[in-house]
């Protein structure tokens, strides 16, 4: 039975609040009347509107979802490859440099990520659109979903492929009927990484995308250099909506199936 | 030389080191501790006995100022400890888990309440060299806890909450971590050094076996009361309560209702039986409902009908446990009721005189059983 | 068969975007800025066979890395960049610290939902939070209104457009990175040993500084790794919420290449600002390992 004490309840208060302040400021001025964002003019819901009839950011938008669904899809797949070969590979030629691979790639600055896939693409004389952002997406978030999934498939009792081969199972079927039901969670959370990620990146975009294929994070850059503007405040509201709406589901649903099997567990213990 | 027996409890001149007086302790509506008054003695193994959420770990927590008192007063030397924070009691802790400290070697683990004191490095080396000679660890002084096996880590565990040289050593469950055959030797090694230290121990069990082979004293407890202390023999040859009589060892408990006669009493057990003779210290109006406790050990078991059994009841057995040095026999009463008898097998398995469904006699004396209340 | 596809596809993946772009990184950093599609020179020509490598490595060299150690402009950019990602560290450090350590105190049915309140930031785009900076820190932003009106300050203090500004997004935006290390290590903690530590007479801030602080050791360095790696190649912060003056590696690589479109010139900032990466990234890595080894 434990409390907050004072100094736990004030910490964790000026903690959320600088967390959480500068949105929630952000959200309110979205619904400002006033073109000036810093100064409240009655609520209005005029930016939602002019945002819906901007045809560069409805582009972008589509772009950038074409682009998100594309990379954190072939991501997926490729990472957990990447981590299956890691976790039950066993020893193969270079596989140092293989884990080099998936790791360095999670703290290699931007800037050099997509300067180089830059290099690379002009070098092999590959067209700049939204082929060559999916390309570079895939590349840096099959390294996340990789790490997920590993950490889970790390933590899985390797006895449990082991029985299914041992009933008659082949090493695919292994795979398929007990390793990827149970590794499922993480792999899902892999593909929201990945998504995540591909919605939010700029500097790789900005850097491998081209004139043609202009991105919402590179849209919204250049509209942010200028200022402070109440469309992109409605824009962000919007951001910031979606992803709560997403992100409390999820664990709603996840804290659910926990205590559900919380909840049988109790009753077959009971049963007994 | 005359070896007296070390019993301060029943000296009315001995100062105890401990004393509970009316302490209640509450978390929220849950009552823990309600109304307990008990004095415990310097140089004393003191083990408090009883289920889990009987209370006997927040009795620990409270002396050792994990936890206040909500009523009454905790006093340890005549000191009222009420507002002493655990930092500045002369009081330790070894704790269930042991918590040792994971980023610290062996060595400085056992040193880490002494640096604390800030006495001079000299004198701290010189105790933690004694302590590590003490639990036998000197090998392993260098070691992080995690390199060492679990019965050398309760070993550290004890010398780290010894090293400071406390009046009063608190165990919370200190063996349960181990296997049975360590447990066995860790007991009486933990005696030794109780006795080689002369430190008041206080131990929290659940573990009646534990609790009766080091105990001095032990105090039986359920629900936030001390239910019964005496020393191991007492509780099991007398214990105050079906509750005791059942919590120690195996016990056949018979109800029925008690009618004086001359110094004991004759217990009426069921219609057209005779009843069962009994002797005891405990008085009842005639007529009052009792329950007869007999360990099965105190129970023969006989082909034929005794002559001179103070009683002696016919049966049939229904079960046979073999444990190897002794076997137990479940017998069924005329009435249904089950009585559990002993019997040391002194003759090879194949010479037994007894098996599956044979017509049998118990018989025991009128000092054997005791005559409980409740 | 089917292990040897399994291997090779995300290998061969990884060896084509990641290395061999690398590579070309390496390679176009020992050029020369050309006047020609792309703008840099030599161009390797493999129809030449043997003497156009020879040719081609003959006219590799140092130059770029000898301009950028004589043009002061980037060795300060280089200094300044690990003075803002160290600062912000320590910074990120001593906010995140106090936050973890009482979620880890929390009541239990209160934990999920503050970890997951620390999350949801990290989901939500990295662009919009700094953005969110710029109306609060501008001169007639919130703060300054804040504070105007509670009577501290009498003229609007200048925020946006400094190293101050971009210390606070770099702590507001990766502090997410640094609480949940922290929090993990914190959570792990048995309680029996600041019991322990209280009853051997400690003090409850000495068991704090004895037991706890080295217990989150592990959880510290590797939150500070995580804010100070990708705070020092950072480029959204400080172009968004830095000042002219603000110097920082990833933006002088971003105009080099695209208001300069010096390609060897960036391309060599890239690699040293790499080398200077190695040291912490391996460290990290260390700190994991050991970590991994620890836990089982």
């Amino acid at each position: 039975m434990r409390r907050f004490s004072w100094f736990n309840a004030t910490s964790l208060t000026v903690g959320f609040a600088f967390l959480y302040l500068p949105m929630l400021i952000l959200i309110i001025y979205s619904f400002n009347e006033s073109r000036l964002v810093t100064v409240w003019a009655g609520f209005s819901t005029q930016w939602y509107g002019s945002l819906l009839q901007n045809q560069s950011f409805l582009d972008a938008a589509w772009v950038t979802i074409q682009v998100a669904v594309a990379s954190s899809t072939i991501a997926t797949i490729l990472g957990t490859m990447g981590a299956y070969v890691l976790v039950r590979g066993g020893r193969f030629m270079g596989r140092t440099l293989f884990s080099g691979m998936i790791y360095a790639p999670l703290v290699m600055p931007e800037v050099i990520t997509g300067l180089s896939l830059l290099l690379l693409f002009i070098g092999i004389g590959l067209d700049r659109g939204i082929f060559t952002v999916v390309l570079a997406h895939t590349t840096f978030s099959m390294c996340f979903v990789s790490v997920v999934v590993s950490s889970r498939l790390v933590s899985f009792d390797k006895s449990l492929e082991e029985a299914a081969l041992d009933l008659g199972c082949s090493p695919f079927d292994a795979f398929r009927l007990v390793t990827l039901p149970i590794i499922a969670p993480a792999v899902i959370s892999g593909w929201l990484l990945a998504f995540t990620l591909s919605l939010d990146d700029l500097v790789i975009a900005s850097f491998t995308a081209g004139p043609s294929a202009t991105t919402l994070p590179i849209r919204i850059f250049s509209a942010v250099r200028m200022g402070v503007s109440p469309e992109i405040n409605a824009l962000s509201t919007i951001m910031i909506a979606i992803v709560t709406v997403g992100v409390v589901t999820a664990s709603i649903i996840s804290k659910r199936s926990s205590l559900a099997q919380q909840r049988d567990e109790q009753a077959a213990a009971r049963a007994t | 030389m005359a070896q007296t027996v070390f019993a301060p409890w029943d000296d009315p001149q001995a100062k105890p080191l401990i004393q509970f007086k009316n302490v209640t302790k509450r978390f929220g509506d849950f009552t823990a501790i309600e109304n307990l008054t008990q004095d415990i003695y310097e140089r004393e193994f003191f083990s408090l006995l009883g289920p889990s959420g009987c209370g006997k770990t927040t009795l620990m927590r409270m002396l050792a100022g994990f936890e206040n008192v909500t009523e009454g007063q905790i006093l340890i030397a005549g000191q009222d400890m009420a507002h002493v924070p655990p930092n500045k009691r002369a009081v330790n802790m070894m704790f269930q888990s042991y918590a040792l400290f994971p980023h610290l070697s062996v060595w400085e683990n056992i040193a880490f309440g002494l640096k604390r004191e800030g006495k001079p490095k000299a004198e701290i080396e010189a105790r933690v060299d004694e302590m590590l000679r003490l639990t036998r660890l000197v090998k392993f002084a260098k070691r992080k806890p995690h390199q060492i096996s679990g019965g050398q880590r309760q070993r550290v565990a004890l010398a780290r909450s010894l090293a400071k040289a406390p009046k009063l050593l608190l165990l919370d469950e200190p063996l349960g971590a181990l296997d049975k055959k360590l447990r066995q030797d860790t007991q009486f090694e933990l005696m030794d050094i109780q006795e080689k230290t002369g430190t008041t121990f206080v131990i929290v069990t659940h573990d009646q076996e534990e609790a009766m082979t080091v105990s001095s004293r032990v105090a039986v407890m359920d629900e936030g009361r001390i239910i019964q202390v005496a020393t191991p023999a007492q509780i099991y040859e007398a214990p105050n309560s079906v509750y005791v009589a059942d919590f120690i060892g195996d016990v056949n408990i018979i109800d029925g209702i008690a009618t004086r006669d001359g110094d004991g009493y004759r217990i009426t057990w069921a219609e057209g039986q005779d009843p069962f003779i009994a002797k005891t210290q405990n008085s009842f109006a005639d007529g009052q409902r009792c329950h007869l406790a007999i360990r099965p050990e105190k129970v023969a078991i006989l082909a034929e009908r005794p002559d001179d059994s103070a009683n002696a009841i016919e049966g049939q057995i229904i079960d046979i446990a073999y444990l190897g040095n002794i076997s137990t026999y479940h017998v069924k009463l005329v009435n249904g009721q089950m009585i559990k008898a002993q019997a040391a097998n002194t003759r090879r398995l194949s010479r037994r005189t007894f098996t599956w469904e044979d017509r049998v006699w118990l018989s025991w004396t009128d000092t054997a059983a005791v005559v409980l209340e409740r | 068969m089917r292990r040897f596809i399994l291997i090779a596809v995300p290998y061969l993946w990884l060896m084509a975007l990641f290395l061999v772009p690398f590579l070309i990184v390496l390679k176009i950093s020992l050029s020369d800025i050309a006047l020609s599609i792309p703008p840099y020179t030599p161009q390797l020509d493999l129809t030449e066979g043997w003497s156009g490598i020879k040719a081609f490595l003959s006219q590799l060299d140092f130059e770029n890395f000898t301009f950028l150690t004589q043009d002061p402009l980037y060795w300060r950019a280089y200094v300044s960049s690990l003075q803002i990602a160290l600062i912000s560290t320590v910074l990120t450090l001593l906010v995140g610290y106090p936050i973890a350590y009482a979620m880890a105190q929390a009541p239990d049915e209160w934990r999920a939902t503050l970890l997951l309140l620390v999350i949801l930031p990290f989901w939500t785009s990295f662009l919009i939070r700094v953005y969110s900076w710029i109306g609060i820190l501008s001169n007639e932003g919130f703060l300054n209104q804040f504070l105007l009106w509670t009577g501290i300050i009498s003229t609007p203090l200048t925020i946006l457009n400094t190293n101050t500004a971009v210390y606070i997004g770099i702590v507001y935006t990766y502090l997410p990175f640094m609480i949940l290390p922290i929090y993990s290590a914190l959570e792990k903690m048995d309680g029996s040993l600041l019991e322990a530590a209280e009853d051997l007479g400690c003090s409850r801030l000495s068991a704090f500084w004895l037991v706890t602080v080295p217990l989150s050791k592990a959880g510290i360095v590797a939150g500070c790794f995580l804010v100070f790696i990708p705070a020092l190649g950072e480029f959204v912060i400080p172009s968004l919420l830095g000042g002219s003056d603000t110097l920082m590696i990833g933006k002088v690589l971003w105009e080099e290449f695209f208001s300069n479109r010096d390609w060897p010139v960036a391309s060599a900032v890239a690699v040293i600002l790499l080398l200077i990466l190695v040291v912490p990234i391996v460290l990290f890595q260390r700190n994991e390992q050991k970590q991994r080894e620890l836990d089982q």
